[in-house]
């Protein structure tokens, strides 16, 4: 039923006192890139963790509004979260592999998740892998530890570790702001492919990287969504004019 | 420039100089304890009972008695200190129950240890009705070294990267299982850092024991939680101040301070090869 597959509806996110994000409304399609861009403190992480409801880790955090992820209100009383979060994988900042082998990062999710025969978890793992395009590097050190592995590398393996659970979302917070600009180019290189199984939301401070790997582009200001749209009209035509200043590197 | 360096040389010497001093007093101690007592130690010394008024025999009785502390304490203090520390740090939000709850484990660490022993005789021995006993001395010694546990064991627990958890949880692990399988694992060689500083409590303390366990003299080995037993600090005590002949028994006080050391390193080199290896199996190379 879902053309949209993330949906917020006048949402808002306070942590204490503080109006972290307002009335935030946005619809975003399945199996696109949207870019999150704006200033540091702008809201953009606090949105993305709107949807895999990191936020609720925060203590003062409140939220207010409708979210829904496949059609499913999230924040309903009736909402499973651990549901959620199989459903909506997330790769941080800096890479962040478990001080475990390669193996067993990628093969965490399916652990903590269910009931799956040796042969099933290595399976999903290899598979996992291959669409994290880091498969050829590490088939014949599965066993060594995840820390053996470059910065770049890591990333990918958390990526490979996001997707072993079969996610439909893929939230990324400045997935590539850690690495160097090889690696960089081969996440971004990733999230192209992966576009077409999975809708995926990247903030990035990096404005040409937006410009590269989204469909749609979300810029937010002190907390408020100014402008949503194409990332081609974003970029080149757009409606505000603080967007424009924004993207044109006057402010930030 | 030239006085900054010259004050810089001067600054780093002493340093080098005083925690130069540190092992020297550790090394003095050592070296002091093992050769007065290293001529005592005997294979009857280590498994007979003391004869002739504690001048002759062996100490078996309070090596066992202090074996035994250790571990009972240990086995209730340990799990109780670990989930009390998850439990403030993973579950209870920050607020002020849980600076209650702080301060006054960090008060619980400042009494002496004599006032355990006092309450611990009040409360195990008469009115819980356990006597004079393993068990007794066992819960005074692990309400004596709980702060330790908890407050070793809370630090380790935050200094794990806060991103594992988000990352555990954003895979669909539940918070137990983010615990069981990222949190603990992580925080285990830390965690031993607060069970080697336990141990070392526990096994060297007297004042704790000396109302609710520790026998004077006691020809025999327990056989249950309920009976006395003989303690090497407590030996260490009475053969050094109290005994029959303190002349005598002078050297066998010696290899009784030679054999509670020998104890107390070498659970600190079990705990730190334990640590050893988990720290080669997480660490970031």
């Amino acid at each position: 039923m879902a053309k949209h597959c993330i949906e917020a509806k006048n949402l808002n996110l306070f942590y204490g006192d503080f109006h972290a994000l307002k009335d935030i409304n946005i619809q975003i399609e399945k199996n696109t890139v949207a870019a999150f861009i704006g200033p540091s403190g702008c809201g953009k992480s606090s949105f993305l963790r709107v949807f895999n409801r990191m936020n609720d880790l925060i203590p003062s955090a409140r939220i207010s509004g409708i979210a829904r992820v496949e059609g499913v209100d999230i924040y309903s009383k009736s909402a499973n979260i651990v549901e959620l979060r199989r459903n909506v994988g997330m790769v941080f900042q800096k890479p962040n592999p478990f001080p475990q082998s390669i193996f067993g990062n990628v093969a965490y999710g399916l652990k903590v998740n269910g009931n799956y025969s040796k042969n099933q978890m290595s399976e999903i793992v290899e598979k996992s892998l291959k669409q994290a395009a880091l498969w050829d590097e590490v088939k014949d050190k599965l066993n060594q530890s995840a820390f053996s592995l470059s910065g770049g590398q890591q990333q990918r393996l958390c990526i490979a570790r996001a997707l072993a659970v079969q996610p439909e979302v893929i939230l990324m917070d400045e997935p590539a702001s850690a690495l160097d600009p090889i690696s960089t180019a081969k996440i971004e290189e990733l999230i192209y492919e992966l576009k077409k199984n999975y809708t995926i939301v990247i903030v990035t401070h990096n404005m040409q990287q937006a410009g590269r790997v989204s469909d749609y582009t979300a810029f937010f200001y002190l907390g408020n969504l100014i402008e949503f749209g194409l990332t081609t009209e974003v970029f080149t035509n757009p409606k505000e004019e603080r967007t424009q200043n924004y993207i044109t590197g006057r402010f930030g | 420039m030239k006085r900054n360096y010259l004050f810089e040389i001067l600054a780093f010497t002493i340093i080098r100089v005083l925690s130069a001093m540190v092992i020297l007093v550790l090394l003095a101690i050592l070296v002091f304890i093992i050769v007065r007592g290293a001529s005592v130690i005997s294979w009857e010394f280590l498994t007979e009972m003391p004869q002739e008024g504690m001048t002759k025999g062996g100490i078996l009785p309070a090596i066992i008695g202090t074996l035994s502390l250790v571990a009972v304490s240990i086995v209730w203090a340990f799990p109780v200190g670990v989930m009390s520390a998850i439990f403030m740090n993973e579950y209870m939000q920050q607020g002020w129950y849980k600076r209650l709850i702080r301060m006054m484990t960090n008060n619980l660490a400042g009494i002496p240890s004599i006032v355990f022993g006092l309450f611990g005789m009040s409360l195990f021995v008469n009115d819980l009705k356990f006597g004079d006993s393993i068990l007794a001395g066992s819960l005074t010694l692990g309400i004596l070294t709980l702060p330790v546990i908890i407050r070793t064991t809370e630090e380790a627990l935050v200094s794990v990267d806060q991103t594992f958890r988000e990352a555990s949880l954003a895979l669909g692990a539940t918070r137990l299982q983010t615990i069981t399988k990222v949190i603990l694992p992580s925080a285990i060689p830390n965690i031993l850092t607060g069970l080697i500083l336990s141990v070392g409590r526990v096994s060297g303390e007297t004042a704790p024991i000396l109302f609710t366990v520790a026998a004077y003299f006691l020809p025999k080995l327990p056989s249950s939680l309920f009976d006395q037993v003989m303690a090497l600090p407590y030996h260490l005590y009475v053969i050094t101040t109290s005994g029959t002949n303190i002349e005598e028994s002078r050297p066998m006080a010696y290899g009784t301070a030679l054999v509670l050391l020998i104890i107390v390193l070498s659970v600190n080199g079990l705990a730190y090869s334990v640590k050893y290896y988990y720290q080669k199996s997480t660490s970031k190379n």
